[in-house]
Order: structure tokens, then C-alpha cells, then sequence
């Protein structure tokens, strides 16, 4: 019985239990996985660097680019402009209509993109709701850029929205508490506390958003359809070069995944990273005072 | 330089209706959990606004239902240190200790409010932090800078939320002698909230006993341990 000493029982017969699980458990895992993953290597796979230089001559590719890169840009800063106070009001509310809110922000999510972008059509378009008043001021929306950043807008918003308020929650009352006893007016509690001390979620929620508005398709398709140079976006862009040069949208798609993963990268092991960083400089200090 | 603290105010399950008044000697509010004694606090510093009543602070009205005034936090000259001490996680020692100058436009700049800091910080004796991050400090040591961060823009009352809970039994005892000293020099009302009857002989503190939103007794240390109005007086002060 001495070989017991130090090996408890009870966990270990928990985990051969569980190990007899993992058989079948584990390989469904490893389908999705597969699932999940060859896809992607597919994709790195399937274009020599020839093939690359000619997807990114075509002549598809540097509008689209550049289109993307400026409309995802101007949604991100309109989200988080609009967006910060929102999720500020979200976090310290405790009224009922806070949690409505919060419920009617997570719409886009669970609402198809291409029923976004009719619904926007339904608002914006020449027969919406707002189309008679934008008509008498010449103003016309849909299939223009203005368009492109709408659908962005309303489909990512509500990931830096979630984010945003989740990050705003974690702030310690008492910090903002002790900002104002020290003199900080409301506005100043805000921008010196709470948005530096939520900071790494208000990131990660700008990161997420501006990967969706990146990839919006669905919505931008209908409500502000696929005119190069114009409404064209990367995923429009990948859409339309497959039926004349693959090569283009393989490249296309290449830089579309390159920066998912490195978004991926950031938000999952760069908060991550700084925590260890700042763990040991903690301890070199700690070590330097002794 | 008296105080006076007249409150009544429904937050949540809590029901609280304090009548408290004092001059320049420490307050030692103690209390089981959940008595109401950083809401207390807090309604002091003005985050909660009472339902009904005063607060005056050296002649100075920071609230009064009646007469509609009710200061915000940062018109009060309330210095509040919480639980946890509250230190900007963001920020280094000296700009912790030096928010409350930039925030009142401090004159002379981010090197005059810096350099003021850093003589609090001095004077409290713990000019060597001024370079580090909080999240670098020893429980002791975040309190001597929340510290020095409440005092540095001169409050008129001082509100410390226990301030020597969390800390080891040595480091503790230091710095209950250290805070005693400096209370008494500094001779300025401030309520200090604690569980520990140590702390309470220590400031030479009148103790104020809280109970369900309620003042239930005061009196010195002694008086409470000879004549305990309830089983909680009785076991803190070991009668």
C-alpha cells in the first residue's frame, strides 16, 4: 500500500472514467478540428508564389484592398465613437431598460447578414422608411460607399459593443469613486479610469469588430451591392474572381486569413504575454528592492 | 473642526438612518458585515445620494436634502481611501499620488504636481515608490500611497475604508502606529472604518458602533468593553 502514498486514489480512477469517454469523445473532436483547420491550410496551400504575384496584379485586387482598408477603418471609428458611451451606459445602469437594450444591441448577431442588408434597404432605400426624406434632400444611400459603411457598421458593432461593456463592468467602483473625491469631474473619471483601465477589453472588442466589418458580405452585398472601386470589398472582390481568375481570389482570400490569424494572435496571446511581462517585472522589482 | 452626518438612504436590502457627528478625533466605524459601513462612507463622498438629511463637514454643507444642495464628489474635499486601497492600476506611484493635483489644474504643471506628489510621498516616508507600479507593492506599502494620494489635495475629512485589513500582522502593527501618528498630528476629522479593537485603542478613537443601517452604540474602547449594547460589541472588544 506504500506505492499509494502520494498518488490519491479517487482522482485517478476519475480519470481512467473519463479516458473511456475520451475514445469517442475525442474523435469527434478530431473531426471538427480536421474541419476547422485543413481548410485553412488548403488555402495556404493552393497558390504557388507565381500564382500570388498574379492575384495580386489583378486588377480586382488593389481596389478592392484599398476599399476595404478605408470603409472598415471609418466603421470601426464610428462604432467606437458611438459605441464607448453606449457600452458605458450599459455597465453602470442598473435600470430594466439597460438589459433591453443590451438584448435589442445583440440583434445583428443572431439576424442573418443578407437579412440586415434588406432590412437596411427597407430603411434607406428608395422605397424605405427614410426614402422620401432622403430622396427631397438628393440624398441616395444604397450602392454607394456610405452604404458599405452602414452594413459594416450594424453587423460588427454589437462584438465591440458586448466587449466594450463587459470591460466597463470589470472596473472597481471605488476607482472611479476615488477619482471623483480627488477632484475629477465625470468626464474625467471616464477618460482617465475607466477607459485606461478597461483599455485591454476595449481593444479586443475593437479588434473583433473590425475583423467582422473586414469579412461583411452578406449585408453589403444586398444594400450596397458589388460595384468595383466603389462598394466592392474584399469578400465582394473574392466573390466576383472566382468566376473569371481564381488566382486573384486566392490572394485575396490569403490576406483576408492572414489578418484573421494575426487578429487571432493579438487577441489571444498578446493579453496574455503582457500579463507574464508584467508578472516578471513585478518580480524583478520585487527581487531588486530585497 | 467639527462634522456632522445626518443620513437616511434605501440602497438595495440596505436601510440606512445615521445620525453621527464628531470633531477632530479619529471615528472608528465598526460594525458586522453588512452593517452599512462603506455605504456610509461612500454616501459621504457623495457617490450615493441619501434620500434625506445633512452632511457637513467644518461648517461646510455638502448635502442637504432640505435646501436641495448636494456637492458632487469632487466639490466635497472628502479624501477616500477604499478597501483594497483603490490605486490606479494604470498609473505609476507618483502620477497616482499626483491625479488629484492635475485634476484640480494644479498650478504650475504636470512638474509642479509631480514634484508635489513626490513630497507627500516623502513625507509619508515612502519617497523610494515613487517610480514604481502599484501592482509592484506590498499591501502596506499600496496603503501608505492611497495614503498620500487621499492627503496630498488637503481634504477636510478623511474617510479610510479598513485600511489595515488586508494586511500581514507585523506589517499591520507598523502601520497602525504610523497611521495613529499621523491622524493625531494632522488633527483633522476622518472616519476610519475597521474590525480590529487593537485599531480603535490605537487611534484613540471614538468607536461608533453600526448595526443594520443603525447606530447602535458609541463610546470609547473602554466604555464599549464594560457596558457592550450588544453580543458583537461585546465579542469585539472582548468584554
Amino acid at each position: 500500500m506504500s506505492s499509494d502514498l502520494g498518488t490519491p486514489r479517487r482522482p485517478a480512477s476519475a480519470r481512467v472514467r473519463i479516458d473511456g469517454l475520451s475514445a469517442l469523445s475525442g474523435g469527434l473532436a478530431v473531426v471538427l478540428l480536421a474541419l476547422l483547420v485543413v481548410p485553412v491550410v488548403a488555402l495556404a496551400l493552393a497558390s504557388s508564389p507565381a500564382d500570388l504575384v498574379a492575384g495580386v496584379r489583378d486588377p480586382l485586387f488593389a481596389p478592392a484592398l484599398s476599399l476595404s482598408l478605408r470603409t472598415t477603418l471609418v466603421s470601426l471609428l464610428v462604432v467606437v465613437i458611438t459605441g464607448t458611451p453606449l457600452s458605458w451606459w450599459l455597465a453602470s445602469s442598473r435600470l430594466r431598460l439597460a438589459s433591453v437594450v443590451a438584448l435589442l444591441v445583440d440583434l445583428p448577431v443572431v439576424i442573418p447578414p443578407a437579412v440586415v442588408g434588406v432590412a437596411l434597404l427597407e430603411t434607406f432605400g428608395r422605397r424605405g422608411l427614410f426614402g422620401p426624406e432622403l430622396h427631397a434632400l438628393g440624398v441616395s444611400i444604397p450602392f454607394t460607399t456610405a452604404a458599405v459603411v452602414l452594413a459594416q457598421v450594424v453587423v460588427a458593432a454589437p462584438f465591440f459593443v458586448q466587449a466594450a461593456t463587459n470591460a466597463f463592468r470589470k472596473v472597481d467602483l471605488d476607482l472611479l469613486v476615488v477619482a471623483r473625491t480627488l477632484g475629477a469631474s465625470p468626464g474625467r473619471a471616464f477618460l482617465r479610469v475607466a477607459v485606461p483601465v478597461a483599455l485591454p477589453g476595449l481593444l479586443g472588442g475593437a479588434a473583433l469588430c473590425w475583423a467582422r466589418a473586414l469579412g461583411e458580405f452578406g449585408a453589403t452585398l444586398l444594400f450596397a451591392g458589388n460595384l468595383p472601386g466603389r462598394t466592392q470589398t474584399m469578400p465582394l472582390a473574392i466573390y466576383t474572381a472566382l468566376e473569371s481568375d481564381i488566382r486573384a481570389a486566392l490572394a485575396i482570400s490569403l490576406v483576408l486569413a492572414a489578418v484573421g490569424v494575426a487578429l487571432l494572435f493579438v487577441l489571444r496571446a498578446a493579453p496574455g504575454a503582457l500579463s507574464r511581462e508584467r508578472r516578471l517585472r513585478g518580480v524583478s522589482a520585487r527581487v531588486g528592492r530585497s | 473642526m467639527s462634522w456632522l452626518v445626518r443620513v437616511c438612504a434605501t440602497l438595495g436590502p440596505l436601510e440606512l438612518d445615521v445620525d453621527l457627528c464628531g470633531d477632530a478625533r479619529p471615528v472608528a466605524l465598526v460594525g458586522p458585515n453588512g452593517a452599512g459601513k462603506t455605504t456610509l462612507l461612500r454616501l459621504i463622498a457623495g457617490a450615493y445620494r441619501p434620500q434625506a438629511g445633512r452632511i457637513e463637514v467644518g461648517g461646510r454643507v455638502l448635502f442637504d436634502a432640505a435646501a436641495a444642495v448636494d456637492l458632487p464628489p469632487e466639490r466635497r474635499a472628502v479624501g477616500y481611501v477604499p478597501q483594497g486601497y483603490g490605486l490606479f492600476p494604470h498609473l505609476g506611484v507618483a502620477d497616482n499620488v499626483a491625479f488629484g493635483l492635475r485634476a484640480r489644474g494644479h498650478s504650475g504643471g504636470r512638474r509642479a504636481a509631480r514634484l508635489a506628489a513626490e513630497r507627500m510621498l516623502d513625507e509619508l516616508g515612502c519617497a523610494s515608490l515613487a517610480g514604481r507600479r502599484p501592482t509592484e507593492l506590498s499591501g502596506g506599502e499600496q496603503q501608505r500611497v492611497a495614503l498620500a494620494r487621499a492627503l496630498v489635495v488637503d481634504p477636510a475629512i478623511l474617510l479610510l475604508d479598513e485600511p489595515l485589513a488586508a494586511l500581514d500582522a507585523s506589517a499591520r502593527r507598523q502601520l497602525r502606529r504610523f497611521l495613529a501618528d499621523h491622524l493625531r498630528r494632522r488633527a483633522r476629522p476622518s472616519i476610519v472604518v475597521t474590525h480590529d479593537a487593537r485599531d480603535v485603542l490605537a487611534l484613540e478613537a471614538e468607536a461608533c458602533v453600526l448595526d443594520a443601517g443603525r447606530v447602535v452604540q458609541r463610546g470609547t474602547a473602554d466604555q464599549l468593553r464594560r457596558a457592550p449594547a450588544n453580543d458583537f460589541v461585546a465579542e469585539l472588544f472582548g468584554g
